[in-house]
């Protein structure tokens, strides 16, 4: 029955990959070559590969050095710093990008670009390094250490190794999402493939040339997830016991302290203030900006009632998955529990398109309906609730069902007495973490969400795009706002997992 | 309280098998050990005695009643068999008393006379009863897992290795508790273990699994004194072996001419000795090099090498200790109990003890 049920999850979180796989099959293998090596296809994977390389590079580097000087040295401020350098996971990159170009409008170039995403997306290194830091046996820097070496050898001999793990699976993070990251891109009119999908989508409406591109795109996805699973092979590097005993004696360092504040200052300041700073001038001096109340609740509603009922469906779904991962362990369990993370591993843009089509030819009654959006979100969000669920099942062993049973407690009275309650908190984590997702979703509510129906993301991206920066201001001060708890609860919990 | 008969029990897990036909016969209101090392089966005997797994083949006969076994499945939650995990196994999302009252009746459930009745019964102060189990010490997790189980009055109570998360100190505090527990209501318990220390400190009969079967049922003094072969006697506490040659039921061996526990034929015999059995005097007996002093301030360990290279242990009382590499004469008190000289052979001297004072199996 469980296994059932986690089959059809599966199957749904299929369905992106299956419509392209059918349109290929309907296209034929000439079609396919006439839609696929053109010129500009080359252009925009050339600029695709790019952009995301450059990415990965610059978050790298942004997110192991401010780790360092987080965790290991005796930079002032730590809790503060770490704090503000996960804050920009609470600022959508779609919002920081238009804030950028807005001061900036020569900012439309491979380097604002690089420049905008690499900001927006180096939390995403930094968080599981700095976990990885805090992972790491203190007894093994302190014999380094012992031995003679330098505290750049010990970084380099030493952590370094040790947090390769961390700085693969953070900067594969970073690739999936610049692969999928359609608004701030196309803010910054930064061609890719993703946005030449919407673009072509808008243009010939579910052509076969939106969807041979989004086959592209997701064979890029595709490779990179390849190089994910032979990475989880390899995992378990640092010490993921009941993490270090001690606190590490952190690196003096001394004169180079003001060129630290200077860096972690720099990062801080244009990730985040400039944004912010910028929210907040369109807000004061924005000739739009008269905030029309009944509307911006109207719009925080319904955003509010979809992240809702998305997080609602998307738990529900992920009971099934998250269960047979931890309680019936074998190929048949991991197969379909890492089917489901294809979905979240294909862009919204994908994921959307295959439900307006899959809308349009089996199911015409439904296409912009509140039921695809909320099948779209369940696609693309379903491994956050995974993730939490298996982890709260892993919790609560099944010794505790034997004990129940031993005092004479029928089956339905345990899993209500025992296995709901064990279950709580990590299914409620699950829920709230796709909520924020929803909050923020941008690609897939675009095309998907019925006719008037304007959410926070939809509403601040059609202000502006028409330029409006002061109407749009409030919306995504609202989507700051409902962002920042869950923020803070990740700068607090960085051995939660990473899977935004 | 009722007696368990376990009868030609059977179990694999896949191909591998786990018991090879287990008899047992726990009589009411006795607690019995089943003694193992790590692997050996009996973690899987407590499980299907419990109802969480079904055996292959074999009954399980718990007060006269077949509840397992003989085309019947009796299941858990109706054996009426109370159950101590390893580690206690608490519910971590209930406090104390929410934990001990778990199998009572609901309308018995908020009744905090109850609970206090229960958690001193273990030994637990009764304000602990609104603590979280994070809060407890392992000791009093294990007691009030305890008190949990005994709350629903069963039948039967099994317990998986209760104390074997415990540090020592804790653990000998804990382990009385238990008894006194289980002593104070009467209950027929049955206890897993793989430290022979517990094992015979706490039973009233120990049951030594190897290799999925019995290899004896006995009570702890028996079991010690007149084991069934040289294994169980290795594994129940350090062994002193010798050769030697029997003739009208006193053997001659190179400690001397000793007495026999128990008739054997005339002819080459293996003989045991237990280390405190061997005293080391200043006048006549077999001479002996000191060849280590394992001191644990109540007691010591000597290790004794003897003229043909053999090395034995004696345990001797913490006074007046030899020296390494001093000359001793040792002489032996009490019988040694005989075996064929054919059986498996141990290791002549057991490793050192991991606890000060208690004997290790080898």
């Amino acid at each position: 029955m469980t296994v059932l049920l986690a089959a059809a999850v599966a199957a749904l979180a299929l369905l992106p990959l299956v419509h392209i796989a059918v349109a290929v099959a309907e296209v034929g293998w000439s079609g396919v070559a006439e839609l696929v090596f053109r010129p500009r296809v080359a252009e925009l994977l050339g600029n695709t590969v790019r952009l995301v390389g450059g990415t990965v590079a610059v978050t790298a580097v942004l997110g192991v050095g401010t780790a360092w000087l987080v965790e290991r040295s005796t930079v002032p401020g730590r809790r503060v710093w770490h704090v503000l350098l996960v804050a920009p996971l609470a600022l959508p990159a779609f919002v920081s990008s238009s804030a950028w170009i807005s001061l900036l409008p020569g900012l439309d170039t491979y380097g604002g670009a690089l420049l905008v995403v690499s900001l927006a997306y180096a939390p995403f290194v930094y968080l599981p390094v700095v976990a990885a830091f805090r992972g790491l046996d203190p007894a093994l820097e302190e014999t380094a250490r012992g031995l003679g070496l330098s505290a750049w050898a010990v970084f380099r001999r030493v952590q370094l190794p040790q947090l390769r793990v961390a700085v693969l699976g953070g900067t594969l993070l970073v690739a999936l999402h610049v692969l999928a990251e359609f608004g701030a891109l196309a803010m910054l009119r930064y061609p890719t493939l993703t946005t030449a999908v919407y673009d072509q989508y808008r243009a010939t409406f579910n052509g076969p040339a939106a969807t041979m591109l989004a086959g592209v795109l997701v064979l890029l996805c595709l490779v990179l997830l390849l190089a994910e699973v032979r990475l989880r092979g390899t995992r378990g590097y640092a010490r993921t016991g009941a993490g270090a005993a001690r606190r590490v004696v952190p690196v003096r360092l001394g004169a180079l302290t003001g060129p630290a504040l200077l860096v972690l200052a720099t990062v801080v300041g244009l990730s985040l203030l400039v944004p912010l700073g910028a929210l907040v001038s369109w807000f004061l001096t924005g000739t739009s900006a008269r905030v029309d109340w009944a509307v911006l609740a109207g719009t925080t509603g319904t955003t509010l009632a979809l992240a809702g009922a998305a997080a609602a469906v998307t738990t529900v779904l992920a009971l099934p998955t998250g269960w047979l991962a931890v309680r019936r362990r074998g190929p048949l369990a991991t197969l379909l529990e890492r089917t489901t993370y294809l979905g979240s591993a294909v862009p919204a843009i994908v994921v959307a398109l295959a439900l307006v089509a899959v809308g349009i030819r089996v199911l015409p009654g439904l296409y912009q309906t509140v039921p695809v959006l909320l099948a779209a979100y369940a696609v693309l969000f379903l491994p956050r609730a995974i993730v939490t669920v298996r982890a709260a099942v892993e919790q609560s062993p099944p010794v505790h069902d034997d004990v129940a049973a031993s005092l004479g407690v029928s089956a339905p009275a345990r899993l209500w007495r025992v296995t709901l309650p064990l279950l709580a908190p990590g299914i409620g984590a699950g829920a709230a973490l796709v909520f924020l997702a929803v909050v923020t979703e941008l690609t897939a509510t675009l095309l998907l969400a019925p006719t008037g129906t304007e959410t926070l993301a939809t509403a601040f991206w059609s202000a502006s795009s028409a330029l409006e920066y002061g109407a749009a201001a409030p919306y995504a001060a609202v989507m700051v706002l409902l962002s920042a708890p869950a923020t803070v609860l990740l700068s607090r919990d960085v051995r939660r997992g990473l899977t935004t | 309280m009722s007696a368990l008969t376990v009868t030609g029990l059977v179990k694999s897990h896949g191909r591998t098998p786990v018991l090879t036909g287990v008899d047992l016969h726990v009589p009411s209101g006795t607690t019995t050990a089943l003694l193992g090392p790590s692997g050996c089966g009996k973690t899987t005997l407590l499980r299907i005695v419990a109802g969480f797994d079904d055996p292959d083949a074999g009954t399980v006969e718990l007060g006269g009643r077949v509840v397992a076994g003989a085309g019947r499945g009796v299941p858990a939650r109706s054996r009426g068999i109370g159950f101590v995990p390893q580690e206690g196994g608490l519910f971590p999302h209930l406090s104390v008393a929410g934990n001990v009252a778990f199998g009572l009746p609901r309308r018995l459930r908020r009744d905090r006379t109850r609970v206090a009745g229960l958690l001193a019964l273990v030994g637990l102060d009764a304000a602990l009863a609104d603590r979280v189990p994070h809060q407890l010490s392992g000791g009093q997790q294990q007691r009030v897992a305890l008190a949990r189980a005994l709350a629903p009055e069963p039948s039967l109570v099994l317990l998986d290795e209760p104390f074997s998360s415990l540090d020592a100190a804790l653990r000998e505090d804990t382990r009385r508790a238990v008894a006194d527990a289980l002593r104070a209501t009467g209950a027929t318990a049955v206890l897993v273990t793989h430290d022979q220390a517990e094992a015979l400190s706490t039973a009233d009969q120990v049951a030594v699994v190897r290799g999925g079967r019995l290899a004896q049922l006995a009570d702890p003094r028996t079991l010690y004194s007149r084991p069934a072969d040289l294994e169980v006697a290795a594994f129940v506490g350090e062994a002193v072996v010798l050769d030697g040659e029997a003739a009208g039921g006193r053997v001659t061996s190179e400690l001397g001419e000793l007495s026999l526990g128990r008739p054997c034929a005339d002819g080459p015999v293996r003989v045991l000795l237990r280390p405190e059995q061997l005293r080391l005097s200043g006048g006549p007996g077999t001479r002996a090099r000191v060849r280590g002093v394992d001191f644990y301030g109540h007691d010591a360990r000597i290790e004794l090498e003897l003229p043909s290279g053999l090395r034995v242990s004696a345990r001797t009382e913490g006074g007046d200790l030899p020296s390494e590499g001093a000359e001793v004469t040792v002489v032996v008190a009490g019988p040694a109990v005989p075996f064929p000289a054919a059986a498996p052979t141990v290791p002549p001297v057991a490793t050192a003890p991991a606890r000060p004072g208690v004997p290790t199996a080898t």
